[in-house]
């Protein structure tokens, strides 16, 4: 244990495990075809746990975060950038989408060798890019056979019976088309455990965020990309719903011996949407002000499932194993399953951005923060719609808003230096100097 | 206590000395590559004309985009700090302040006590700073010191719809090959840059008195077309106003005496 600040930290036990999962989980998608298995790719939001029902060998990988990867390694995504936009895909395009096509074209994969391609793709389509994403993919792998789950039913506050059915039959008709597509049979059991470990997995993350409410918070934002990420990987296998609930623990006995993930904090805010993935260390400098980012709202939220609890907080969605439900049949584990993936709050605020707004207002209240910080991210623009509309939002309730404009995975639209600019204004503002310890130099 | 500020912009460095609420010595320098020589040269003219000598500053403080590597200076306040309080130092009844440079463009809303409440700056992009308006002299062919002027000659609202410095330039060529006259896009161009500023003016709220500082506060004409396009009766505008960001240092200099 060390302290250089107000707290005591310390190094996270699950830090090497959870690089580990990560690692193995690429490794073994890339050599599926060696093992007799199979690949597959889709969303962060895809619904894995249905594609369960084929086998543990069918592995998938998912797009975005590994567009991030290859985002994080910045010769690489001038290289895939470079060759999507030379292949006619525009720059205002989804910068994962041209990260990763431009990981096709190039064919080198962000883990190393040439880029395993894929035998088939189950997408979800909630966003805009996602839509017309994988047709493109499809087509330039070859024709790889393609199935599209439309998931825009509207807000979860709004679910309808139809609208839920719509989602439901959708998916039944994906499991007949994956049976045919595959020549495998379908295992349901298979399908049902998945889908108990999938709302573990999310439920027990939603779990690990809410811990963060204390003060010192236990984790910092950007420890928490690192964790958070494993369950837009592969939430629906045991593997990371046993991990997340080895992380509650450790996070569990950090609170309770008041462990800090940053020893200066002394001023808590959160962020919004992806970060510049190339520029992580813009956390590191909003710590050298005893500034913690103890999330964002996309850590959060984007795989993470919260209900609100009798006090009116928070806190993690209960499972349908906790509330004891035994699916009898396929329609009905898929009822629930169609339910769960639609009150995730990430999706909520495709439809209207005040339902982001309230979110914010619920985690600066919960959180107890004294700002947010928006990304005006050109990289994406189903998750930035509207935010000229939080600000005001978060405004009009009192709480100081930085913005600054940037992409999660195209460094040539983020310039760092004005962004650390903007920080020490938004610092400055909030009546914190430097701190001058050599940790912070 | 006698207090200087030194702000290191862009372009020029400028160094202010005050005492009392008084300024008693200004120096600019032009920033070029040596940012130290800039700020030693401006902080020499600032205490020759106050009659002063180094060891006679109390304390220093600086801001700017290069704040970090000015001499003298014990501590370092934002632009944006800086523009608020020299803003409000000499108009207390300040509440908006716009503050164009060479490299940036803001807008401030002020607290009655000279703090910031809200900003917003613009991006990656010079169609919101000085450096638009001097590449759009330079594709005239006309001084930057007569834009001003010309574009008060102007009657005509001619619509310039790039907010892209690059394709600007394009634009008034197209407009120059039209026989459109001079000064129409002249004006045409501090329209554009005024639109771009007010919408971000708009972002954090305007609100009255609205003052308008940096150096692209001295050309009349865009001061005209900023006055438009807030639809106010009157903006503002400091003697030399290009020192405010240096006064600002040199308030916040005194204040942490």
């Amino acid at each position: 244990m060390k302290s250089n600040g107000h707290y005591p930290t310390e190094s996270l036990k699950c830090w090497n495990k959870a690089k580990e999962i990560r690692l193995k989980y690429y490794e073994d998608f890339a050599k599926a075809h060696e093992r007799g298995g199979l690949r597959w790719g889709g969303g962060a939001w895809a619904l894995d746990a249905v594609v369960a029902g084929l086998g543990a060998d069918v592995h998938l990988m998912t797009t975005e975060p590994y567009s991030a990867s290859v985002a994080f390694n910045k010769q690489l995504s001038a290289r895939c950038l470079e060759a999507a936009e030379s292949k006619g895909y525009a720059r205002d395009l989804c910068a994962y989408v041209r990260n990763y096509i431009g990981s096709i074209l190039i064919n080198e994969y962000a883990f190393g060798g040439p880029f395993p391609h894929l035998d088939f793709i189950f997408q979800e389509q909630l966003c805009c890019s996602q839509a017309k994403w994988y047709q493109v993919v499809s087509e330039l792998e070859g024709g790889v056979p393609m199935f599209c789950v439309d998931l825009s039913v509207g807000p979860y506050r709004d679910l309808t019976e139809s609208r839920l059915q719509y989602l439901v039959d959708q998916m039944q008709e994906g499991i007949e088309w994956l049976e045919k597509t595959t020549k495998r049979k379908f295992d349901d059991e298979k399908m049902f455990e998945a889908i108990h470990h999938e709302c573990r997995s999310t439920s027990t993350w939603a779990e690990i965020c809410c811990l963060n409410k204390v003060t010192p918070a236990p984790l910092d934002e950007k420890s928490m990309h690192s964790l958070y990420v494993l369950a837009t990987l592969d939430k629906a296998r045991k593997v990371v719903a046993d991990f997340y609930e080895e992380v509650r623990d450790e996070v569990k006995d950090r609170v309770a011996r008041g462990i800090a993930g940053v020893a200066s904090e002394r001023c808590r805010v959160i962020t919004d949407t992806q970060p510049p993935w190339g520029f992580l260390s813009l956390y590191r400098y909003l710590e050298s002000y005893g500034c913690v980012s103890v999330g964002s709202l996309y850590v959060f939220g984007l795989e993470g499932n919260f209900e609100v609890k009798p006090d009116g907080t928070w806190g993690a969605r209960t499972t349908p194993q906790q509330k004891g439900i035994v699916f009898k049949d396929r329609a009905e584990a898929l009822r629930v399953y169609a339910d769960w993936n639609l009150s995730r709050p990430q999706w909520q605020h495709f439809y209207d951005p005040q339902l982001k707004t309230e979110m914010l207002l619920r985690i600066a209240k919960e959180w107890n923060l004294n700002g947010v910080i928006l990304h005006y991210n050109r990289g994406c623009e189903g998750l930035s719609v509207g935010i000229a509309e939080n600000r005001l939002g978060l405004i009009k309730a009192g709480i100081p808003v930085m913005t600054y404009e940037g992409n999660m995975a195209d460094e040539r639209d983020f310039d760092e230096p004005r962004a650390r600019a903007r920080v020490d204004t938004f610092m400055e503002s909030l009546g914190l100097d430097r701190l001058t310890t050599a940790a912070h130099a | 206590m006698i207090t200087a500020g030194i702000d290191m912009g862009a372009k020029t460095t400028k160094a202010v000395i005050l005492q009392d609420g008084k300024v008693l010595g200004r120096g600019l320098a032009m920033t070029g590559f040596e940012q130290k020589e800039a700020a030693e040269q401006a902080f020499s003219k600032a205490l020759e004309q106050a009659g002063l000598a180094q060891n006679e500053i109390g304390r220093v403080f600086a801001t700017g985009v290069g704040r970090q590597a000015a001499p003298y200076a014990t501590n370092n306040v934002t632009e944006i700090a800086a523009a608020a309080k020299g803003s409000l130092f000499l108009n207390p009844k300040l509440r908006t302040v716009i503050d164009v440079g060479a490299e940036e463009g803001r807008a401030i809303k002020c607290t009655e006590a000279g703090k910031v409440a809200d900003f917003a700056v613009n991006e990656k992009c010079a169609a919101g700073a000085g450096s638009f308006v001097e590449a759009m002299s330079r594709a005239l062919e006309l001084p930057l010191e007569k834009m001003g002027e010309m574009s008060l000659r102007s009657n005509n609202a001619v619509p310039m719809n790039a907010q892209c410095t690059v394709f600007a330039e394009s634009e008034v060529v197209s407009l120059v090959h039209a026989k459109t006259p001079k000064e129409d896009i002249v004006r045409a161009i501090h329209d554009a840059i005024a639109n771009r500023i007010v919408s971000m003016a708009r972002r954090v709220g305007v609100q009255e008195v609205v003052g308008l500082i940096g150096g692209v506060a001295l050309n009349a004409g865009f001061i005209d077309s900023l006055r438009r396009c807030l639809e106010v009766e009157s903006v503002w505008v400091p003697p030399e106003p290009e020192y405010v960001g240096a006064i600002g240092a040199a308030v916040a200099a005194a204040e942490a005496a």
